[in-house]
């Protein structure tokens, strides 16, 4: 019996617009502030090393000798508390989420130094 | 009377998506005893708090588990707070609270999609879940993450609900009050539904006080005790509140229990939403909980009562991390109630306690 009481529901979801979105055809929009990946603009970046203690997951690893700056996209967990700790403002969250991988690379950024220049 | 024999149920079971493991004792169809057995997904997350700062464990806490994630976060956060004596602004409990009772409502609308799934009636999974789907778009928009929320932080939250974005929210829980009505008067007055679980893994009100049971699970069988109703945060600010009661005790009663839960939990939503205090949404938090300091806290999971200890050692660590979830309680009761139930009642008695052993594990 139940199968009619919802049946004017389902019949409904008929002529109604998809709840779904018809993916890859159709992509939904990422809502502002959606957490997708941390990106970092290497060149306001200072070294301190605060994102690195700030990440639950050590995540990120700063190196000052070789100037770089390292996340293991698999390691993080989109926190944003390193966001939200830096001092200088240079990372940031970006609502892309990152696209699927078969190895657990991790993505080094050369910071520059700019007092050199 | 037959021989007795040993069934195994789990831990991988078309029911449950969870590894709980039950060795059933059956004799001619009927449960005789039912033993389980934990410990599939134990990840050590309390043990964890002492390598981890205060501020970071928040993030561990919350993914004890998917569903009570949000309650988690907020659970652990007020801990610190009481053990810091940190004053939340009236705000952030607000937002907290919404987000909370959304996540409840996630939380049943996705035990009633796979309830209904167990009984075999799957358009009523798929409506319950496409009604879930609007929850975790709110979460989405409002929060930036669909389950894990990482919304919270010790001393408030990071980020606010606008008066427009509050309105949309009303909105898409009227739109879903309309739906989950028609859904859930179809669940409950369904004939096979109720031949399934009126009468079903029955816990008499007085076991379930013996039990210590917790949640939707114990209300079922009229032990009026719901976290919520202590007031704490801006629960204190409702006008009135009841908690759902029923004093039948079988799968029908908890099943309406929850079910019952979602319109309540929208109607706080609403009332909030109402009566928001404008004001910061969080208060910087500086320092270490003291040594020797230990608190303890309690909050209304959608599952029941979860209770949080803490105790500090004057560094940015804590010593000692404690989380009982309403699961390890409610797993005693369920073994009660399995206990002269028929093998095929099983997994409807199982799901009806809505069990979380992620939750239960840490
Ligand atoms: S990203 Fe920010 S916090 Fe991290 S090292 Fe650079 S300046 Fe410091
Ligand atoms: S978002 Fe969180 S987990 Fe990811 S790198 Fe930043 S702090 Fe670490």
């Amino acid at each position: 019996m139940s199968g009619f009481k919802l049946g004017g529901m389902t019949l409904g979801s008929v002529f109604k617009k998809p709840e779904t979105t018809l993916y890859p055809f159709e992509q939904k929009v990422a809502p502002k502030g959606l957490r997708g990946h941390v990106a970092i603009s290497p060149e306001t970046c200072i070294l301190c090393g605060i994102c690195q203690k700030s990440c639950p997951c050590g995540a990120i690893t700063v190196d000052k000798k070789a100037r770089t700056w390292e996340i293991r996209r698999f390691s993080c967990v989109q926190c944003g508390a390193c966001v939200r700790s830096c001092p200088k403002a240079c990372l940031s969250m970006e609502t892309a989420y990152t696209k699927p991988a078969t190895g657990k690379s991790s993505h080094v950024v050369e910071v520059p130094d700019t007092k050199e220049r | 009377m037959g021989k007795a024999t040993v069934i195994p149920f789990g831990p991988q079971h078309p029911v449950l998506p969870e590894p709980l493991h039950l060795d059933l004792v059956v004799q001619d169809e009927k449960v005789v005893e039912a033993i389980p057995q934990i410990g599939f997904v134990h990840r050590g997350l309390e043990k964890l708090v002492e390598t981890r700062d205060y501020n970071q464990f928040l993030y561990v806490c919350e993914r004890i588990c998917g569903i009570c994630a949000a309650g988690h976060s907020i659970g652990y956060a007020e801990t610190i707070e009481r053990l810091m004596g940190v004053e939340v602004p009236k705000r952030a409990e607000y937002l907290r609270v919404i987000w909370h009772e959304l996540s409840r409502v996630h939380s049943h609308l996705l035990w009633l999609g796979l309830a209904a799934d167990a009984f075999g009636f799957e358009s009523l999974f798929m409506h319950a879940w496409r009604l879930r789907e609007r929850v975790l778009d709110i979460f989405e928009k409002t929060t930036g993450g669909r389950v894990i929320l990482s919304v919270v932080k010790v001393g408030g939250v990071h980020r606010d609900i606008d008066d427009s974005q509050m309105k949309e929210i009303i909105y898409v829980l009227d739109g879903i009050m309309d739906d989950y009505r028609k859904i859930m008067n179809t669940l409950l007055t369904d004939y096979s539904v109720k031949n399934r679980t009126v009468g079903v893994g029955t816990l008499s009100h007085e076991e379930a006080l013996a039990l210590s049971m917790v949640g939707p699970f114990a209300r079922a069988s009229n032990v009026n005790y719901d976290v919520r109703s202590l007031g704490n945060g801006a629960y204190g600010d409702l006008s009135d509140f009841q908690p759902i009661l029923d004093a039948q005790g079988d799968c029908y009663a908890r099943v309406k229990v929850r079910c019952l839960e979602v319109l309540q939990s929208i109607e706080i939503i609403k009332e909030l939403a109402a009566k928001m205090p404008a004001g910061d949404i969080s208060v910087t938090v500086k320092g270490s909980p003291a040594e020797g300091a230990e608190v303890c806290n309690v909050l209304e999971q959608p599952r029941g009562e979860c209770y949080y200890y803490a105790r500090g050692n004057g560094s940015k660590n804590l010593e000692r991390m404690r989380i009982r979830t309403p699961t390890s309680q409610n797993i005693a009761g369920m073994v009660s109630a399995l206990k002269g139930c028929d093998l095929a009642d099983v997994n409807m008695v199982i799901l009806t306690i809505d069990p979380c052993i992620s939750c239960t594990e840490r």
